[in-house]
C-alpha cells in the first residue's frame, strides 16, 4: 500500500458505483435480537436437495440439533435455532415466491436456549475427507447469498488442482455491512475459518480481498495476519459487483475464469468472508449453524443496524423490534441490486439472507418511473462486467428471440448483477427480461 | 404486526441511477441554447424566427403523428425539441420560413417518425431535414448574409418571409447595404474552396464569420459541449475521434500540398464541423454502443469530412459524413463486440 495504489487499483472492467448507503450501519456493533415466538425453517436453504426433516409434529427439540438432514452430496443438515416444541410441518411462501416446505418451530420462553454441540470431532487433528464431513455436519452454506453448500465446494474434483483461496470480504452491495462487521468483530473466527478451509480444499495461499471503503477492517486484519504468512490482504477497488467471485477473481490475480465454467478450473476457489467466520466459530465448538448476523437498513428503519438472527426468525418480528414507518414499504431480503422483494412479512431469514432493507414510499415513487424506448446510449454496455450488450439483449427479448440471445449474444453468461438495469435511462428491465429469457430457454431445452 | 403496511413488489435491481431519458435531453436542450442565443445575436430576428419555425414545426409534426397513429403523446420526452432547433442552427440565416417548414416537416416525419420515433431512427433526424432542403432548395441553403448587420433586431432578412412556393428574392444588393465591410456572401470554406480566400483561425473560433446560423462559433459549441461531456450527457470520444480524424486527415493532405490544402485548425473550426461532432453525431440513437465503434464512427466522420470538403462538389461535408457513418452505424456494432469476459479470443 502506496501512493501508487491509488493509479494501481485493483479491480476489474466496467461495473458502477451506486451510492453505497452503508453509514447508516456500518459504525454500530452487532447485537442480539430476541427469539421470535413461533420460527420458520424451510427446509430447502441451500442449493440443492432440500434437507430431509427428521422431527415430529409435536416433539421437543433443543437449540442446536439436528432437525433435518442431509439429503444426498450437495445438501446439508438443519439443525434447530431455538429450544422448543414442534408446531407443524406445511408449505410457506418462500422468499423468491415458490411453495416450500418448513418447519414452524414453537420456542421456549424460559428455557435457557444453551446450545447443543452436534459435530463431535477435534478440528485440528482431521484429514481432508474427515474435515469435509465435519463442514457438511454443520449445516454451513455460503452466506454472502449464494447458499451453495460449504462442503461441496470445498471438495475439489480430482483433475482439478486448487492453490488459492480467496475469501471475499468486498461486500460490494449498497446498504449492507454485515460482512464488515463480522471482519472488525470476529476476526479471530475469520482467520481460524480461512484455516480450515485452506486445509479442506489444500490450498497453500488465501487472500482477503476488501473493499477500499473498509480500510479499518483491512488494517486490522493485517495487523492479525502478521503470524500468517499463507494469508494476506489486498484492498480492490470499491465499486459494484466487485464481490462477484469472477470479478473479485480478476481484481486480485488478474485471471479469468473460462466463460462457462467455475474457479476452481484456474486453481481457485472462493468464499465469503461470513461462511468462513462461521466456519471458524462452529466448527471447533462442534456447533451446527442456527443463526447468522444480518443488516437491517433502509429509509424506512427507526433503528438499523446489524442483528445476530436466529435462522427461521420472520421478517416482521424483526421488523417490530427495530420499529419501521407503516404506509407502502419495499422489503428486501438480501441487498438492492440483487435481493428479493418478498411478499409477506412471515417470511423467514434464511442461511443465506445478507440483509433485510426496507424501501419506504418516497424511495419507491422515486424509482417507479416511466419507461422509454431503448435510446442505445450504450451505458449498459459500458457498465456490464461480462462485456455482453445488454441494448442488444433487450431488444431481442422484446422480440422473444430467446434462442438467438443465448446462442450468439451470450445470455447464459448474465449472471443478473442488475449493473444494466440500473443505469438504464430509458428504465428497462434489462435483467427481468434476461431472467425470463433463461427460463423460458430452460423450459424448451427440458 | 403492530402497524398496517402495503407491501410493494418489485424485480431487481431495486435502485435505480438519476439519470433517465426527459433529464438527458432536457440538458442537452440547455445546452444548445446558448449556441442558439449568439445565432440570434449575429443574425437577428430572422435566426430567432427560424428557430421558433423549425422547432414548432418539429413539435406539430411529431404529435400529429402521435394522433393519427394513435399512440400516447411522446413530445414528453423532449427529444422533437432538440431535433427542431439543431436543425434550425443548421439552416441559412435568410433562409425562408416556409422552407423551414418543410425542413422540419421532413426531419421528423421522414428521419424519425417513420423509423418509429424515438430511439428507431437510423439517421440523425434533423439532418435527415437538412439533406433534403439541400437537395431541394439548393440556392436557399447557400445563400449567405453577414454577421452583426446593423439593424438586425428591427427588420427582417428580405428573403425570412418569402411566400410559400415562391422563390426567395436576392438578398446580394440587400447584403451590400447592410454589411459592415464588403460581404462576398460566402461563408469562410467556400471561400477557401472556391476562391482561396483564407479566414482567420481566430474570426471562426470566436464567431466572426458567415455561416449556418448556429455554426459559426466553435468556442460557444466547444463549451456547451464539454459541459455536457463533463455532465455524462454525451460521450465525449466520438467529437474526440471525429475532431482528431479530421485533424490527421486534412494534415496529411496540408503536407503533401500547403498551398493547395487548407490547414488542419482552419479544417477544425470552419464550417459545421463543430456543432455536427458534438451535437449531431453524438445522437445516442445514431452512434454506436462498442468501444472500439466509437473510435471507427468518430475517426470516419473525421475522414470523410475532409474527403468531401476538399474533393467534393460542395464546400461542407459534416452532414453528409454524419449520415453516412449514422448508416454504418449497426455494422460497425455488430463487428466490434467486445469479447466476452472469461472467453479466449474474438467471440
Amino acid at each position: 500500500m502506496g501512493l501508487l495504489s491509488i493509479f494501481n487499483k485493483k479491480t476489474f472492467a466496467h461495473g458502477l458505483h451506486p451510492p453505497a448507503h452503508k453509514s447508516y450501519t456500518s459504525g454500530i456493533p452487532i447485537k442480539r435480537l430476541p427469539f421470535a415466538p413461533v420460527l420458520i425453517i424451510p427446509l430447502s436453504q441451500h442449493i440443492g436437495a432440500p434437507s430431509k426433516c427428521i422431527v415430529n409434529k409435536g416433539q421437543e427439540v433443543m437449540r442446536g440439533q439436528t432437525i433435518a438432514e442431509a439429503h444426498g452430496a450437495l445438501s446439508v443438515p438443519i439443525h434447530s435455532p431455538a429450544t422448543g416444541r414442534i408446531q407443524k410441518i406445511e408449505l410457506i411462501t418462500g422468499a423468491r415466491g415458490t411453495k416450500e416446505s418448513a418447519i414452524f418451530l414453537k420456542v421456549y420462553e424460559a428455557s435457557t436456549q444453551k446450545i447443543m454441540r452436534t459435530i463431535h470431532v477435534n478440528p485440528d487433528k482431521l484429514n481432508t475427507d474427515e474435515l469435509l464431513q465435519a463442514i457438511q455436519d454443520s449445516g454451513l452454506v455460503g452466506l454472502g447469498g449464494a447458499a451453495f453448500p460449504l462442503h461441496f465446494k470445498h471438495n475439489i474434483p480430482d483433475d482439478k488442482d486448487v492453490h488459492t483461496m480467496i475469501v471475499n470480504g468486498c461486500e460490494c452491495e449498497p446498504y449492507l455491512t454485515c460482512d464488515h462487521r463480522v471482519m472488525l468483530e470476529h476476526p479471530e473466527h475469520l482467520i481460524r475459518g480461512i484455516v480450515y478451509a485452506m486445509r479442506a480444499t489444500e490450498s497453500n495461499k488465501a487472500i482477503i480481498g476488501i473493499e477500499d471503503n473498509k480500510m479499518d477492517a483491512i488494517k486490522s486484519l493485517q495487523d492479525l495476519l502478521t503470524d500468517h504468512p499463507d494469508i494476506s490482504v489486498q484492498a480492490v477497488e470499491t465499486k459494484y459487483p466487485q464481490g462477484s467471485e469472477k470479478m473479485l477473481i480478476k481484481s486480485l490475480l488478474n485471471k479469468e475464469v473460462p466463460a462457462g465454467g467455475i474457479p476452481a478450473d484456474i486453481g481457485v476457489v472462493v468464499n465469503n468472508v461470513h461462511t468462513l467466520s462461521a466456519l471458524g466459530q462452529l466448527l471447533p465448538n462442534g456447533e451446527g449453524l442456527t443463526e447468522r448476523v444480518i443488516t437491517v437498513t433502509g429509509p424506512g428503519i427507526k433503528r438499523p443496524g446489524n442483528y445476530i438472527v436466529p435462522i427461521g426468525t420472520p421478517i416482521g418480528f424483526i421488523l417490530d423490534q427495530v420499529g419501521y414507518d407503516g404506509g407502502i414499504n419495499e422489503f428486501i431480503l438480501g441487498g438492492p441490486m440483487m435481493g428479493s422483494a418478498v411478499s409477506s412479512l412471515q417470511t423467514p431469514v434464511t442461511k443465506s439472507c445478507s440483509g433485510l432493507l426496507v424501501l419506504n414510499e418516497p424511495s419507491i415513487q422515486q424509482e417507479t418511473l416511466n419507461v422509454w424506448p431503448c435510446i442505445k446510449c450504450g451505458r449498459c454496455v459500458n457498465a456490464c462486467p461480462m462485456n455482453l450488450n445488454p441494448a442488444q439483449l433487450g431488444q431481442l427479448a422484446i422480440a422473444s428471440e430467446y434462442e438467438v440471445m443465448a446462442e450468439q449474444y451470450h445470455l447464459n453468461h448474465c449472471f443478473e448483477c442488475g449493473c444494466c438495469s440500473y443505469i438504464c435511462p430509458s428504465n428497462i428491465p434489462l435483467v427481468q427480461y434476461f431472467r425470463i429469457a433463461k427460463a423460458i430457454n430452460r423450459e424448451q431445452a427440458a | 404486526m403492530s402497524k398496517k403496511s402495503k407491501i410493494e413488489l418489485r424485480t431487481t435491481p431495486h435502485l435505480h441511477a438519476p439519470q433517465n431519458v426527459v433529464v438527458i435531453m432536457q440538458n442537452v436542450v440547455f445546452a444548445i441554447l446558448p449556441i442558439a442565443a449568439w445565432s440570434i445575436w449575429q443574425f437577428g430576428l430572422s435566426a430567432l424566427l427560424l428557430l421558433l419555425t423549425v422547432t414548432g414545426t418539429c413539435l406539430l409534426t411529431e404529435r400529429l403523428f402521435n394522433i393519427t397513429s394513435g399512440q400516447a403523446n411522446t413530445l414528453g420526452d423532449w427529444s422533437a425539441i432538440i431535433t427542431g432547433l439543431l436543425l434550425a442552427l443548421t439552416l441559412p440565416p435568410a433562409f425562408p420560413l416556409w422552407m423551414a417548414v418543410v425542413a422540419g416537416f421532413i426531419a421528423m416525419a421522414m428521419g424519425k417518425v417513420m423509423f418509429g420515433g424515438l430511439g428507431m431512427n437510423i439517421f440523425n433526424p434533423a439532418l435527415v431535414g437538412r439533406a433534403f432542403v439541400q437537395a431541394a432548395f439548393p440556392v436557399a441553403i447557400t445563400t449567405w448574409t453577414p454577421a452583426l448587420f446593423d439593424g438586425r433586431f428591427s427588420q427582417l432578412i428580405p428573403s425570412t418571409l418569402t411566400m410559400p412556393f415562391m422563390i426567395p428574392v436576392e438578398v446580394a444588393d440587400w447584403n451590400s447595404q447592410v454589411a459592415i465591410d464588403a460581404f462576398s456572401g460566402a461563408t469562410p470554406l467556400a471561400l477557401q474552396k472556391f476562391e482561396g480566400i483564407n479566414t482567420p483561425v481566430l474570426d471562426l473560433f470566436v464567431g466572426n464569420a458567415a455561416g449556418s446560423s448556429g455554426e459559426t462559433s466553435a468556442l460557444i459549441i466547444l463549451v456547451c459541449g464539454l459541459y455536457l461531456a463533463f455532465r455524462n450527457f454525451l460521450d465525449w470520444r466520438i467529437p474526440f475521434y471525429i475532431l482528431s480524424g479530421t485533424f490527421l486527415t486534412s494534415g496529411a493532405f496540408y503536407l503533401i500540398d500547403p498551398v493547395l490544402y487548407p490547414e488542419p485548425l482552419f479544417m477544425l473550426f470552419s464550417g459545421g464541423l463543430m456543432l455536427g461532432a458534438w451535437f449531431m453525431a453524438t445522437d445516442m440513437v445514431g452512434s454506436p454502443v462498442t468501444p472500439v465503434g466509437v473510435i471507427i464512427y468518430g475517426l470516419l466522420i473525421g475522414f470523410l469530412t475532409v474527403i468531401i470538403r476538399i474533393f467534393g462538389g460542395l464546400s461542407e461535408g459534416v452532414m453528409y459524413a454524419i449520415l453516412l457513418a449514422n448508416a454504418a452505424t449497426p455494422l460497425i456494432d455488430q463487428y466490434t463486440l467486445p469479447r466476452v469476459f472469461g472467453q479466449q479470443g474474438k467471440s
